[in-house]
Parts: C-alpha cells; structure tokens; sequence
C-alpha cells in the first residue's frame, strides 16, 4: 500500500515530505517505546505513535522506516517537522486513536511485525 | 573502498542532550552507506550506535563514542564516565531497566537498549565499574 493511499484511509494531515507519498509500506508498527520499535520492524514499516519528540523521527532514520503517523491528533513541534524535512520522512497526523489507526490498515492487509526481526533479515 | 582504508570517527556524548542524541548514529549511519555497506548492514550499525547514543545520554554522565570503520566490518566503542552497571547480568536481561519515568514518557527506557545492541552486533562485550563507568564494544562485519 502507498502512503498516499494510508492518508486518504486515516484522512490524515500531511506534515511533510509531501514528494515521499508513493513509497510503498508492507508492514505497520503501533508503539510508543522506540526500542521496541527498533527491535521489532523491518524495512518497508509504518511507525504509528503518539509520541511527538525529536526522538521518534531519529528513531525512523536509525530504523529506514518510511513515514511516521501521529494519532489521537497529536501535534509535533516545528523542530521535529524540521528534522523529518531533512530526512525526508513523511510525517502525517490522523485524529483517530491508535486501535482505530491500526484496525483501518490492518483490515485493509497492513500487516503487523509482532515477529521479532532476527539479525538476518534487518 | 580501498582495502588499506580505515576511517575513524569520534563522537563526546553529553549527559542528559536528548537534542543531540541520535545525532553520531545519523552520521555514523551516512557515511557507511557512502561507502557501500549493504542497506541492512548500515541498519545494524545504526542501530547499535544509536542505542549506545541513548544509554550514555539517559544513564550517564557523559562519554564518548569511537568508530572505526574497516573495509571488512565496523567497530563501536563506547565508553562513559559512570556511574557504571552495578550488575551487568540483570542489566542484559531485557526489560530491566532504572530509567526514570521522564526517560519513560520519552519512548526510552524499556529495558531493551543492551539486548538490542548485543542482538544487532556480531560480536559484543561489555565491562563496567561502578561509579568508574561502563564499557561496550560491539563488532559489526560487512558480510
């Protein structure tokens, strides 16, 4: 599924990296503790949070994930904006909560990454 | 890359800059790709660093992280001023963690730094003193 398709699901606000809409996401990951993140995605992964610190765009870079969905509405400040500019990672802001977030994709074949991501397949 | 080729890197991480933090892995992660190290590698080594970055930043005061970037694989060093792991068995069981709830609210602190780093390097060691401070060295090959 592309992210522009993700938008028009979640009928999210774009943010930024407008131009990176038609990269293709496989699996989405709905978390709030970056570690985890880090330990659980692969490549081709949506990050779904309700944090909105400078720290979950480092962790989409460190992580090659390929865009970042704010639920609830949660708004990042304009230097979290300005970094993911940089980057070039989309970063998107949807109202519903993250069940709903996750429910929409998931029942559309997004597919979780409740498995752990052995070394070999990073 | 040249096969003679070493580049080193030297990062000071200060205690408690969350706005800096992240930012050697980002460069540490660049200029592997540069040189040609396969996207899934990089990923390893960034993430390595990154969770290295972090746990210097949140637990200690301050350190520095070394880099030493081989043809045939990269080495992270990192090392910091304490006040060290008092137990570094219970320390590498994931989930432990004595991060305080601020860290927490910031997406950090969940007891997977030290497994994640051990988990994504080939080769890991860690020795720490306690109020001296801790030491970790991570191996990560090319191929």
């Amino acid at each position: 599924m592309k992210l522009a398709e993700v938008q028009t699901i979640l009928r999210s606000e774009v943010l930024c990296g407008l131009e990176n809409l038609n990269r293709e996401i496989v699996t989405a990951c709905g978390a709030d503790l970056m570690s985890d993140v880090l330990v659980y995605t692969k490549e081709r992964t949506l990050l779904l949070t309700g944090l909105t610190n400078i720290q979950v765009v480092r962790t989409a870079e460190v992580g090659d994930l390929m865009g970042i969905i704010f639920v609830r509405g949660k708004r990042p400040g304009p230097e979290v904006i300005e970094m993911a500019k940089a980057k070039g990672i989309p970063l998107m802001i949807t109202e519903l909560s993250m069940f709903d977030t996750c429910g929409m994709l998931h029942s559309r074949g997004i597919r979780g990454c409740s498995e752990r991501v052995t070394p070999d397949e990073l | 890359m040249n096969s003679r080729q070493v580049i080193n890197l030297e990062f000071q991480l200060k205690s408690g800059d969350f706005e800096f933090a992240g930012e050697a892995s980002s460069q540490i992660k660049r200029i592997v790709q540069q040189i040609g190290v396969k996207p899934e590698i990089a990923r390893r080594i960034a993430i390595c660093a990154y969770e290295a970055e972090m746990n210097v930043i949140i637990h200690s005061q301050g350190g520095i992280i070394r880099v030493e970037i081989l043809p045939e694989q990269t080495d992270l060093y990192v090392e910091d001023r304490g006040p060290g792991i008092d137990d570094v068995n219970l320390a590498m069981q994931e989930g432990y963690s004595t991060a305080p709830d601020h860290i927490r609210n910031m997406g950090f602190g969940a007891g997977m730094g030290l497994p994640n780093m051990a988990r994504c390097s080939d080769e890991f060691t860690i020795t720490s003193e306690v109020v001296v401070g801790t030491k970790i060295h991570m191996t990560i090959r090319h191929i």
